[in-house]
C-alpha cells in the first residue's frame, strides 16, 4: 500500500491534511476567495473610472452639480444627502446581518429571522433608492447643447444671493423659443422603409439659438474648469458665437450616448459602476431572502449551525464595503 | 461550537461587554465618519481645496520628495482625507462586520495582502497612463483638437 501512497512527510503537521489550517470551513473560505475577486473587479471598474477621469481632468463634471435631488423636496438644491442617507441605509442593514450572524451564532432562530427580516428590507429600500437616482440622472433637470465635438454648453444667469453672485442654471424649458413646422421626423411610413429615424430631440438648436438672443441675461457655460474649481460661464457676445457655430444637438438628461451634465463617459460609468453595484445588492437581497425562508423552515436549527447565515452576511457585508467606495469615488472625490 | 470575539477596538481604547454592544459601538462610529464626509463634501472648506505642498523644483532629490510625497503635493487636502476616512471605514467593516478581527493571521493576511497589493497596482498603472494621457491631449503642439 504504501507504493501507491505519496509520503511527503507532512503529515500531523498544519498542512498534513485533516484539520482546517486557515481556522475556517470550506464554504467561508470559498466566499472569501469569491470576495478577494469580486473587489478586483470593482477596484478594475473603479480605476477605469480614475483613469477617464485623469484623462479629462479639465472638464469632468462636478457631482455636487449633478446629484442635487431629494424626494418629496422639489427645486431644492441638496447636493450629498440623498447618498448619505443610501449610504447609512446599507450600512444599517450590514449592522441587521451581522446582528443575525450573532444570533445564529447563539442558535436563537426568532431572532435570526427577525434581523435577516430587517437585512432584506433595508436592501430593497437601497435598490430602490438606486433605481430613484437613476430615473433622476436619466431625465435630467436643465437641459444643454452638444456642440459639434461633443462638448456640453449649459445655460444660466448671474444672480445676487445674500449678497453673493453667483451662476445659477436655468432650464431650456423656460427660454425657449419654438418654431413651428421645419423639423420633420423620419417615420417607418417615409423616407426608407421600414427603418425609423432618431426621435427629435424636444428643441431644435435654433430654437433654443433664439431664446438665449432674446434673453440678454442668460450665459453660456462650457464644461471646462477654471482656476478656482469652477465650471466656466462664457460672455454674452462669446455665448451667442459658440451655440451659432458650434451647437449641435439638444441633450436632456443623460444616457449611454449623451449627457447634459459634461462628458458622456461620466454616464457610461455612472450607469456602470452604480449599475454593477446594484446588481450585486440584488442578488444579494435574493439570496437572503432564500436563506430567510430556510431559517423560518428551521433548515439551520436541524443542522446545527448557522454558517450558512455567516456566509451569506459575508457577501453582503461586501456589497457594503464596495458601496463605500463607489460613494467616495463618484460623490464625494 | 465555540464563538469568541475579540471585544475591543481602536487598539483597546474601547472595550465591549458583548458582541452585540460591539456591533452598535462600529455602527456609532461608521456614522460619524460618514457625516464627517459629508459636512466636509457640502461646505468644501476653502483651506482644504488645495493641495498641502506645492511640488519641489530642482534636480534628482526634487523628483524623488514629489514621488514620496505626491499625495500632499499633487491632491487636494480635501480629497485625501476623504480617502482616508473611507479606508477607515472599509478596514471596521472589514474587521467588525465581516469579523476579520477573528479570524486567524494566515487567512488575515492571504485576503487582504493579495487585494491590497493587486488594488495599488491597478490604481497605479491605470491613473499615471490617465495622466499621461492627459499630457498628450493637452500638450502646445498636441495633434488632438477638443474645443468646438
Amino acid at each position: 500500500m504504501d507504493s501507491t501512497v505519496a509520503s511527503t512527510g507532512t503529515e500531523g503537521k498544519t498542512w498534513g491534511g485533516g484539520n482546517r489550517p486557515l481556522g475556517a470551513s470550506y464554504g467561508k473560505l470559498m466566499m472569501w476567495f469569491f470576495i478577494v475577486s469580486d473587489a478586483l473587479t470593482f477596484s478594475g471598474f473603479l480605476a477605469a473610472y480614475g483613469f477617464s477621469r485623469f484623462k479629462f481632468i479639465k472638464e469632468w463634471p462636478i457631482a455636487d452639480e449633478v446629484f442635487t435631488h431629494v424626494p418629496f423636496l422639489h427645486g431644492q438644491e441638496l447636493p450629498m444627502i440623498y447618498v448619505a442617507f443610501m449610504t447609512f441605509i446599507l450600512i444599517m442593514s450590514s449592522v441587521t446581518m451581522v446582528l443575525a450572524v450573532d444570533a445564529g451564532h447563539h442558535m436563537n432562530k426568532s431572532k435570526v429571522t427577525l434581523y435577516m427580516f430587517l437585512t432584506i428590507i433595508g436592501g430593497a429600500i437601497f435598490v430602490g433608492s438606486q433605481a430613484w437616482e437613476w430615473a433622476t440622472f436619466i431625465s435630467g433637470d436643465y437641459g444643454a447643447v452638444q456642440t459639434k465635438g461633443g462638448n456640453i454648453l449649459q445655460f444660466g444667469e448671474y444672480v445676487t444671493e445674500n449678497g453673493e453672485e453667483k451662476f445659477k442654471r436655468i432650464s431650456i424649458d423656460d427660454f425657449a423659443v419654438p418654431v413651428t413646422g421645419t423639423r420633420v421626423e423620419h417615420e417607418r411610413k417615409n423616407g426608407l422603409w421600414f427603418v425609423d429615424g432618431a426621435s427629435l430631440p424636444e428643441y431644435s438648436v435654433d430654437e433654443i439659438y433664439n431664446g438665449l438672443a432674446s434673453n440678454p441675461n442668460i450665459l453660456v457655460r462650457t464644461q471646462l474648469i477654471n482656476e478656482e474649481g469652477e465650471k466656466t460661464v462664457l460672455s454674452r457676445e462669446e455665448s451667442l458665437k459658440q451655440l451659432k457655430d458650434n451647437g449641435q444637438l439638444v441633450v436632456k438628461g443623460a444616457n449611454l450616448r449623451v449627457n447634459e451634465y459634461g462628458t458622456s463617459l461620466f454616464a457610461d460609468f455612472f450607469f456602470f459602476i452604480t449599475g454593477f453595484h446594484g446588481f450585486h445588492v440584488f442578488s444579494g437581497v435574493v439570496i437572503n431572502i432564500i436563506i430567510f425562508f430556510n431559517v423560518i423552515l428551521g433548515t439551520y436549527e436541524r443542522r446545527g449551525s448557522y454558517e450558512m447565515v455567516e456566509k451569506v452576511g459575508l457577501y453582503w457585508h461586501f456589497v457594503d464595503l464596495v458601496w463605500v467606495f463607489v460613494f467616495t469615488f463618484f460623490y464625494l472625490v | 461550537m465555540a464563538h469568541t470575539h475579540k471585544l475591543e477596538i481602536f487598539r483597546g481604547l474601547w472595550k465591549f461587554k458583548s458582541n452585540q454592544q460591539k456591533i452598535w459601538g462600529v455602527l456609532v462610529f461608521l456614522t460619524f465618519v460618514t457625516a464627517i464626509e459629508v459636512i466636509l463634501g457640502i461646505y468644501k472648506p476653502h483651506v482644504l481645496m488645495s493641495p498641502l505642498l506645492s511640488p519641489f523644483e530642482g534636480g534628482f532629490f526634487a523628483t524623488l520628495g514629489n514621488i514620496l510625497f505626491s499625495p500632499i503635493i499633487y491632491m487636494k487636502t480635501l480629497n485625501l482625507i476623504f480617502i482616508l476616512l473611507t479606508i477607515v471605514k472599509a478596514y471596521y467593516i472589514t474587521w467588525d462586520f465581516m469579523h476579520m478581527r477573528d479570524e486567524k493571521g494566515s487567512l488575515r493576511k492571504m485576503v487582504v495582502w493579495t487585494a491590497v497589493f493587486l488594488i495599488c497596482y491597478l490604481i497605479f498603472i491605470l491613473l499615471q497612463e490617465g495622466g499621461y494621457v492627459f499630457g498628450v491631449y493637452n500638450a502646445d503642439d498636441s495633434l488632438i483638437k477638443r474645443d468646438f
